[in-house]
């Protein structure tokens, strides 16, 4: 009972922001043990894979964490969890930015001619560097400034954040041999977290329809 | 009325009425047997967790029933830097036991390659079986050192022990209309998890053409680091075909059959577009997925960057001239 009242409370401010400084560590926790196992020689046979391998999944981790607020709020009725988007957003940008850095420099050593070669040739690659560019405005213009100074075009900016997601999912997808499963359950989170959006936006426009007719039926009366 | 019926059941197929009314014991045994096999595999799974930590004494214990006999070292490869035997064991595609790199070598612990009886069919002479004891004494075994280059863009250099193919294909005695050979893989569901799962379409099922599986270098290898396969590389017999991708190394093979008409091999129906039946190493030809015109080579570090991929993996010199005229853009 008391749990239950407890998670019902809003945080205060100082609340919040110890429970964001919990959450940046955590978020921090898959780095860290990159560079610990770096050192202590534990990065499996093929280490230039499996750290391309690890940060890509906490990229895409991330990125559904931050994408599942909206439904928290929509589902359960939580608004404050809202005030962690930003931070999560920029921790998927990290990721994603170590990712794209290791990919270019321990991988193909800034060898640009096998580099493009690649981008163009290997439709998960493609679609995997689109997902990243796409990122790189959000992350510019995720700070107040920019979002006072763009205001209703922000929020239209940073609806590409589904596109991303979708195109992480698809990037997972193509690159993975024949074993999908792994894939295949983030793209069924995604698809229940983009479809609890669905499902409130429709029935949002119903019930608005729903109104405009019922007064359209009272003036007619 | 009645109509009678004219029963087909012989007299002799009845079942004996004191059998039948055992039956209920019957039952009852069977239901205490079940309980004592999962009670058995229970323990053995515990005995599989602890040999993980421990030594192995399990596979110790499979060890022992067939020792690598004595081998000679040969010229192949002695130039080449060796990967670890860690690394050659621990980092295996062998969807049989999992998808994952690291699953084979837990997953196949308690893999039991003996006995082991491989049977010969189709295109020969007389279909035949032969164990594995007999195999290992039908030619003198060699170690070789050969490269081997994963489709995925990796590559190692490992110190196989084995015979030449061509070998055991003289004992198979193939007649005239045989063009191709095709390797089968076990499939045991109770031995090998992955074969519960549809991934692939089990057996795995590998082939090569006469001259490609007659070529001195193909080797079928019963050993690496000079000792007996490792139950995760393939035990106890696989093929090395040090010009292809991996994938064409059938592993625990169970089956040869000589054929007339190219087999269709696992791997092509499961990505016609991705993979063909030559799979030779080519860094002209792109696959979908993986760069092929250059690899990371398996134990160089996080900071070693790729190497150039060769043609025919660098086995141009002994293989080149069995493809001279061959399109292999489209044979791929």
């Amino acid at each position: 009972m008391q749990i239950k009242q407890l998670l019902r409370r809003t945080p205060n401010k100082k609340q919040i922001g110890r429970i964001k400084f919990v959450l940046f560590v955590l978020c921090l926790v898959p780095f860290m043990r990159l560079i610990w196992l770096c050192i202590n020689n534990g990065l499996s046979a093929n280490p230039i894979e499996f750290v391309e391998r690890s940060t890509g999944f906490w990229a895409l981790f991330i990125l559904l964490l931050t994408l599942s607020l909206s439904p928290i709020r929509l589902l359960f009725g939580y608004v404050w969890p809202l005030q962690f988007r930003r931070m999560l957003g920029l921790m998927m940008f990290f990721y994603a930015s170590l990712h794209i850095t290791i990919y270019l420099w321990l991988d193909y050593g800034f060898d640009w001619n096998d580099i493009v070669k690649d981008i163009i040739k290997h439709p998960y690659v493609l679609v995997g560097a689109l997902a990243y560019l796409l990122t790189v405005p959000l992350a510019l213009t995720s700070n107040q400034y920019m979002m006072q100074k763009l205001r209703e075009r922000w929020k239209q900016l940073h609806l590409t954040v589904y596109l991303i997601a979708i195109l992480g999912v698809v990037h997972f997808w193509w690159l993975v041999k024949k074993d999908i499963r792994e894939p295949l359950f983030y793209a069924v989170v995604l698809g229940l977290l983009l479809g609890v959006r669905l499902f409130y936006k429709l029935r949002q426009i119903k019930s608005k329809s729903e109104k405009i007719r019922k007064m359209k039926l009272s003036l007619s009366v | 009325m009645i109509i009678q019926q004219k029963t087909d059941i012989l007299p002799s197929e009845i079942t004996p009425k004191e059998v039948f009314e055992n039956r209920r014991h019957f039952i009852k045994q069977a239901g205490f047997g079940l309980l004592a096999t999962s009670a058995l595999a229970q323990t053995n799974l515990l005995f599989a967790a602890d040999a993980t930590r421990s030594n192995a004494p399990i596979g110790k214990a499979s060890k022992s029933l067939l020792s690598l006999p004595n081998f000679t070292k040969t010229a192949y490869g002695k130039d080449e830097k060796l990967t670890s035997y860690d690394d050659v064991t621990t980092y295996n595609n062998f969807y049989e036991f999992g998808t994952g790199k690291g699953e084979p070598a837990t997953n196949a612990k308690l893999f039991k390659p003996h006995p082991w009886t491989i049977s010969i069919e189709g295109e020969v002479k007389k279909n035949k079986t032969i164990s594995i004891e007999d195999i290992v004494k039908l030619a003198p075994l060699e170690e070789r050192i050969y490269r081997m280059r994963c489709v995925e863009g990796w590559s190692m250099v490992i110190p196989w022990v084995g015979f030449p193919l061509a070998q055991l294909i003289k004992w198979a005695e193939p007649n005239t209309n045989a063009k191709y050979i095709e390797f089968v893989s076990l499939a045991d569901t109770q031995q090998m998890p992955g074969v519960n799962l549809p991934i692939l379409d089990w057996p795995y099922t590998e082939g090569l053409r006469m001259d490609e599986a007659m070529n001195p270098l193909t080797l079928m290898a019963v050993g690496l680091y000079g000792e007996k396969l490792p139950n995760q590389n393939g035990a106890p017999m696989r093929l090395v075909v040090p010009w292809k991708y991996g994938f064409k190394g059938a592993k625990s093979i169970v089956k040869i059959r000589f054929t007339e008409k190219m087999p269709i091999t696992t791997w092509m129906k499961a990505g016609p577009k991705e993979y063909g039946f030559y799979a030779n190493v080519n860094p002209q030809v792109e696959h979908p997925r993986w760069t092929q015109s250059s690899e990371k080579r398996i134990g160089a570090g996080l900071f070693a960057g790729r190497i150039k991929t060769q043609m025919f993996n660098g086995y141009t010199e002994q293989v080149g001239q069995m493809y001279a005229g061959l399109d292999l853009r489209k044979h791929f």
